[in-house]
């Protein structure tokens, strides 16, 4: 049983019914349910895929926020084998909004980084509702360095409504760390690949996405602030979100127009969440492609590919 | 019914050619005390009010001068970026607010650029205009930084910015969030051609600018009261339900947390950056005829080229 969103209620009441009756079918029963579940199924069905074949902005937004939508975690646990964490800044603490260490991806070894929402209260609260504070970020960094001082590609999953805006995250310098992340992105030698798996919010996403290649769910968002944030700044007005989304053009379509991702990775009708099987797959087949591009090309070779591709964006709008 | 106000009498004044240097009001008041200060002694004063110490908001233009020989610079020409290129609209069309700042300030965006000497010393200065739709950084003004860096570059010249800006701009989506990585590359050159990089954080500076080049200098000096943050102090206080304590955020308050490495008066600013870029670059001492420093110095030795 799925969590539904607000614009999914027509298929809830489907689902629900479907599951209602299944409930109550009992074999020895003289009265036959099946056909009836059966048209409801397909009933549900087509409301899917109605529902899903042209979101809207907003809607988008909230399929990316979906609290059953997999998370970094998941991604890691499915694609990455020998995953060995790594935890700590050095400097000051350890901050579980990043999460990341080293592994393998098809048996070749990697450093992984991902922005880390939690699934339950609990882990929530743990990882801060994937909001870093500047150790999360400097621990990115110690993680980088760290995987190109041995020539190992880095994998980021990204995953956050942005970095934490809180009185202890600008004392020990939010912006200073974010602004070091990026700069350092710029900097490896090795290979770096991320993938938007849901929110890429703002310069907390950025701080690890400055990469080589930048795959994108088909429902997740990227965006410079939450539509809710623009809504409250532009219209003074929060509930203006959906117009915000809109204009804002936060879609894996719209970026990849405007040359921002360079590819969307297909979920399964209904969000990533309905299959997330398939979804782990297909983004194990991206990053694959991704990382054989980039795998024979000399540090300097992959240090340049990166500034080009940032320096050549909105230069051909 | 403001249509006058906001449109007329701006374009009227483009028209004539005024430039906002001329007061319309002849008195400014202090945002701090309230104190009533004559137009020109605040002007003669760097525009730092004389009895509070309060550093108003300078004009580009206005701080370019202040810092280069003889008042004088060449200023860099920037390029013209995409206009609008998500055809946003919010309350307003984004091409109307980029017209109405436009006629407001008389400049294409929020940065100018200048390129001259500084106690004979070649160097180029940068500055962010706040009255330029906040400031906010977008794709004019990160090309536009880009391109001074890069000016820095050519002319073998260290590179200084006055930071101001309240974030990324909105209306530009995602291109504005953009301008992180790539103006981060552009500071990038400036350090692997070894040039020094002085930031000097004026008030207000915050959001993505900071979370990008203006974090990134080799030096980083601050205005006395700028506010300098990552997240305005509104967000945060909406985000942890408390009063923010007194000074956050402040000059003050990122020295006493490592962020800046001093908060310097505007009237010792172009003798501190002038001994900081001459100390990195390994050019000779300025003697200084005038112990507070508001102007000419007289090399030591003459400054090469």
């Amino acid at each position: 049983m799925h969590a539904y969103l607000d614009f999914e209620a027509p298929l809830a009441e489907l689902e629900g019914k479907i599951a209602e009756l299944k409930a109550i079918a009992n074999p020895d029963s003289a009265v036959s349910i099946g056909d009836e579940v059966k048209a409801l199924e397909k009933k549900a069905a087509k409301s899917l895929a109605d529902l899903y074949q042209n979101l809207s902005p907003w809607q988008k937004a909230q399929v990316a926020r979906h609290p059953d939508r997999p998370h970094s975690a998941d991604y890691i646990a499915t694609l990455i084998t020998d995953y060995t964490p790594m935890a700590g800044d050095r400097k000051f603490g350890e901050d579980n909004a990043i999460v990341g260490g080293l592994g393998r991806f098809r048996g070749e070894a990697v450093a992984v980084i991902g922005q880390e929402k939690g699934h339950d209260t609990q882990t929530r609260l743990k990882h801060n509702f994937g909001m870093a504070r500047p150790e999360g970020y400097r621990k990115a960094v110690r993680l980088m360095e760290t995987a190109d001082r041995f020539g190992i590609p880095v994998l980021t999953f990204i995953d956050t409504a942005g970095a934490y805006p809180g009185i202890d995250a600008e004392e020990r310098g939010q912006a200073e760390a974010i602004a070091r992340s990026t700069d350092c992105c710029l900097g490896l030698g090795v290979p770096l690949v991320s993938v938007i798996i849901g929110e890429g919010g703002s310069g907390g996403a950025i701080a690890i996405a400055t990469a080589n290649a930048v795959l994108m769910l088909e429902h997740a968002i990227y965006s410079v602030i939450s539509p809710e944030g623009a809504a409250s700044i532009l219209w003074r007005d929060a509930t203006r979100a959906k117009d915000a989304a809109a204009a804002m053009r936060i879609t894996a379509q719209d970026l990849k127009k405007l040359g921002i991702i360079d590819d969307i990775i297909g979920e399964p009708l209904g969000g990533a969440h309905r299959g997330p099987e398939q979804v782990m797959a297909a983004t194990e087949d991206a990053i694959s492609r991704s990382l054989r591009a980039f795998s024979a090309m000399p540090p300097d070779a992959l240090r340049a590919q990166r500034r080009d591709k940032f320096l050549a964006i909105g230069r051909d709008l | 019914m403001n249509w006058i106000k906001n449109f007329v009498r701006p374009k009227i004044r483009g028209l004539l050619g005024a430039k906002r240097e001329t007061p319309e009001n002849m008195w400014v008041k202090c945002p701090e005390t309230g104190q009533m200060v004559f137009y020109r002694d605040l002007e003669n004063n760097q525009f730092v009010i004389p009895g509070s110490g309060y550093h108003m908001r300078m004009a580009p233009d206005v701080r370019l001068k202040s810092m280069f020989d003889d008042a004088s610079y060449e200023t860099i020409a920037l390029p013209q970026a995409t206009l609008d290129p998500l055809k946003f609209r919010d309350e307003r069309r984004y091409t109307d607010r980029l017209k109405e700042a436009k006629q407001k300030t008389g400049a294409e965006d929020a940065i100018l650029a200048g390129s001259g000497t500084l106690d004979g010393l070649p160097i180029v200065i940068t500055v962010q205009d706040f009255s330029f739709m906040g400031g906010s950084l977008g794709m004019a003004a990160g090309e536009g930084l880009i391109t001074s860096m890069r000016a820095a570059v050519d002319k073998k010249a260290p590179y200084v910015l006055f930071a101001s800006s309240g974030g990324a701009r909105m209306q530009e989506g995602i291109l504005s969030l953009m301008q992180l990585p790539r103006t981060t590359v552009a500071v990038r050159e400036l350090r692997e051609a070894k040039l020094p990089y002085v930031v000097v954080l004026t008030n207000p500076t915050t959001g993505g600018v900071t979370a990008s080049y203006a974090m990134l200098g080799d030096v980083h000096i601050a205005e006395p009261g700028a506010l300098v943050g990552f997240a305005g102090p509104r967000v945060i206080e909406q985000t942890i339900r408390e009063k923010l304590p007194e000074g956050f955020q402040r000059a003050e308050y990122l020295q006493e947390h490592g962020m800046v490495d001093m908060v310097v008066h505007r009237h010792q600013m172009r003798d501190t950056v002038s001994r900081v870029v001459r100390i990195l670059t390994k050019a000779p001492p300025i003697l200084k005829n005038s112990i507070n420093g508001n102007g000419n110095g007289t090399a030591l030795v003459p400054a090469e080229s």
